[in-house]
């Protein structure tokens, strides 16, 4: 099977600094995905190339066989949804509005049935018609999420299973509706979407994903399971921690507890003249 | 106006919201804009220096024939045809203009300060026709030829979409629009553009000095059908382009990535808003001159009855704005008759305090 989305030999540039450098990465179509590693070292950028948003400098990005910036921006929306971070809306929409973007040219009873189904599912049921910026952060955060499931289920009954990219998709939650966002992800994983999710919370990334992409300094330092991937090794040299992961016995899966580990000296800063 | 502003500014509840913000209360809300415009439209053409009492209007309109003396109805329909018409006409065209792209740069910009005359928009055009007429004057002068007709909208129009490009440059970094660079970097267009209007008036002779002050105060004074017909296209032009930008404009709202994400094609959205407001500001201005704040007054007041949606929010402020306008100019020629008053100062003297409220509300958004 061809994979959803792809990366051959990605660089990203900013003047003569690589954000993103030579990356090459597969992900096939169905595989929930947690891109982890410490901040600056271009999970975001990564993820906003991959959407089409910033083009490559250098390299191939495919999205379902084609370079996604080749696709139409419409053609593309119905390929993959992307929830970035700290959205702010400009002008005094309700939360039901904000919702319905997601289903582009919709019109009509179908949309609302959409919406209601959508402000369900994130439990925002009660805010259909507040003003999105009278809402706390995490609540504001959920009914982005509401609008780019409606988006996804919109693409997806025309094109066929899509993309779900995730930017920090839990970072203003609380732990319950983290569990939520992980039960929704679930079932987006479940019907056959592609879910890749930028995630800070590394015991949340082995929780949600079977595979894990681990970047630092804008290159591939690591790519596999939880088990494979989260290694006291891995968080030596990529977070500069040692002594943190621990594992639950009965399952031997990994989790950190940064209880006791202790932190190694100041990191070299990598040379990134391109 | 004060009632209207205390009660506009309070925010409304989510039930308000609820029954307001559908399709049909947008309708609802248009159709009494339109009424309403119908009938200012009416109260214009009667009032003036020459009064036309309502009773003698349809018989000088021809829809009626009543026993008039043919004196009277012949000054009514000299009045009325060249002279009360063709404003009332230029007033609701200019008020369309300015409205429309007032919030249509608001959009654009996801700034709900925006107006073409404070940011310099309106100055930049302003300058183009000033130096159009200044200079344009001197360079025909030689060879007797008056300046061709069309010359000085598509002046004001390339001095109105530099001024635009440039603050759009200033105000926009890797993706985002800051409010405040906005508000600051148009202020300084609007300075650098004001500087060189002042060094055209320090050069200009008498005449060419009379006619660079109407365009710097604003004034339908010359309203002619000629002009009216030449403003007309850019409205119709700005009706034609309304379905491509409305829901594009909406998705701007979240942040031009986000918009992007939803399938706006951002950057053809953004050439079309840009080219559509410089042209409906450059043609008012070299018509009207500079008349500020009816951008920023009337989608604001839209927005807190019927929403931000600019489906219904665009149609919306057209007519309003068309309201509005008319009913500053018919003050404008009415409450110093027979002198007018110019109609940029009165839409000032509304528009500026309505303007500082508006700020206050949004400190935290400017980040002062």
């Amino acid at each position: 099977m061809s994979p959803a989305i792809e990366a051959q030999s990605l660089t990203v540039r900013v003047g003569a600094k690589a954000l993103i450098d030579q990356i090459t990465l597969s992900i096939g179509q169905g595989e929930a995905v947690a891109l982890v590693g410490p901040n600056g070292a271009g999970k975001s950028t990564l993820l906003r190339a991959l959407s089409g948003e910033i083009a490559a400098s250098a390299g191939v990005v495919r999205l379902k066989g084609r370079d996604p910036r080749r696709y139409s921006p419409w053609a593309l929306a119905q390929r993959r949804a992307v929830l970035s971070q700290d959205i702010t809306v400009a002008f005094p929409f309700t939360v039901a509005e904000v919702i319905a973007m997601g289903t582009g040219e919709r019109r009509g009873a179908a949309v609302e049935a959409l919406v209601d189904d959508a402000l369900d599912e994130v439990d925002l049921t009660g805010f259909r018609d507040r003003i999105i910026g009278t809402l706390s952060g995490g609540e504001q955060q959920r009914a982005q999420l509401a609008r780019v499931l409606v988006q996804l289920a919109c693409g997806e009954a025309q094109c066929g299973p899509g993309v779900l990219l995730l930017d920090e998709p839990t970072a203003s939650l609380d732990l319950c509706h983290q569990l939520d966002l992980m039960a929704i992800v679930e079932r987006c994983h479940r019907r056959g979407t592609t879910v890749i999710a930028v995630l800070h919370d590394l015991n949340l990334a082995a929780l949600f994903a079977k595979r894990i992409v681990v970047l630092d300094r804008g290159t591939l330092a690591g790519d596999g399971s939880p088990q494979q991937t989260m290694t006291d090794a891995m968080l030596r040299r990529v977070f500069g921690v040692a002594d943190a992961v621990n594992r639950i016995p009965a399952q031997g899966s990994p989790f950190v507890l940064p209880h006791g580990a202790q932190k190694l000296a100041r990191r070299e800063p990598a040379l990134h003249a391109g | 106006m004060s009632g209207v502003t205390r009660a506009a500014l309070s925010s409304p509840t989510a039930r308000q919201v609820a029954q307001w913000r559908s399709a049909t209360a947008g309708l609802v809300v248009l159709s009494i804009l339109l009424l309403a415009l119908l009938a200012i439209a009416i109260m214009a053409a009667a009032i003036g220096a020459a009064g036309i009492p309502l009773g003698r209007l349809p018989a000088a309109l021809g829809l009626a024939t009543g026993n008039i003396d043919p004196a009277t109805l012949a000054r009514d329909q000299l009045v009325l045809w060249s002279v009360r018409l063709p404003r009332i006409v230029m007033a609701i065209l200019i008020g369309t203009l300015l409205a429309g792209s007032g919030a249509i740069m608001q959009g654009l910009f996801r700034n709900p300060l925006a107006d073409p005359a404070l940011v310099g928009v309106s100055s930049g055009g302003a300058l183009a026709a000033a130096a159009t007429i200044v200079i344009g004057d001197r360079m025909l002068a030689a060879s007797q030829t008056p300046l061709p007709f069309g010359f000085l909208p598509a002046a004001a129009f390339v001095g109105s979409l530099a001024a635009t490009m440039i603050l759009y440059r200033i105000a926009t970094r890797e993706n985002r629009t800051s409010i405040a660079i906005f508000l600051l970097g148009g202020l300084a267009i609007a300075a650098l553009a004001n500087a060189g209007i002042g060094l055209l008036v320090f050069i200009a002779d008498d005449r060419q000095l009379r006619d660079v002050t109407f365009w710097l105060l604003g004034s339908l004074g010359g309203a002619t059908w000629a002009k009216a017909a030449t403003l007309a296209p850019f409205v119709v032009a700005m009706l034609l382009a309304l379905p491509f930008t409305v829901r594009g404009l909406d998705y701007l709202a979240l942040g031009e990535a986000e918009a992007f994400h939803m399938g706006v094609s951002v950057e053809r959205l953004k050439r079309l808003s840009i080219v559509m407001v410089s042209a409906a500001v450059g043609a008012a201005v070299s018509f009207a001159g500079v008349i500020g704040f009816v951008g920023i007054v009337v989608p604001h007041l839209l927005r807190l009855v019927i929403g931000p949606t600019h489906r219904r929010l665009l149609p919306a402020s057209l007519v309003f704005g068309a309201i509005l306008l008319l009913a500053a100019d018919s003050c404008a020629r009415t409450i110093a008759a027979p002198a007018e008053v110019p109609i940029g100062i009165l839409t000032a003297l509304v528009g500026a305090p309505f303007f500082l409220a508006v700020l206050l509300r949004q400190r935290s958004l400017v980040g002062l």
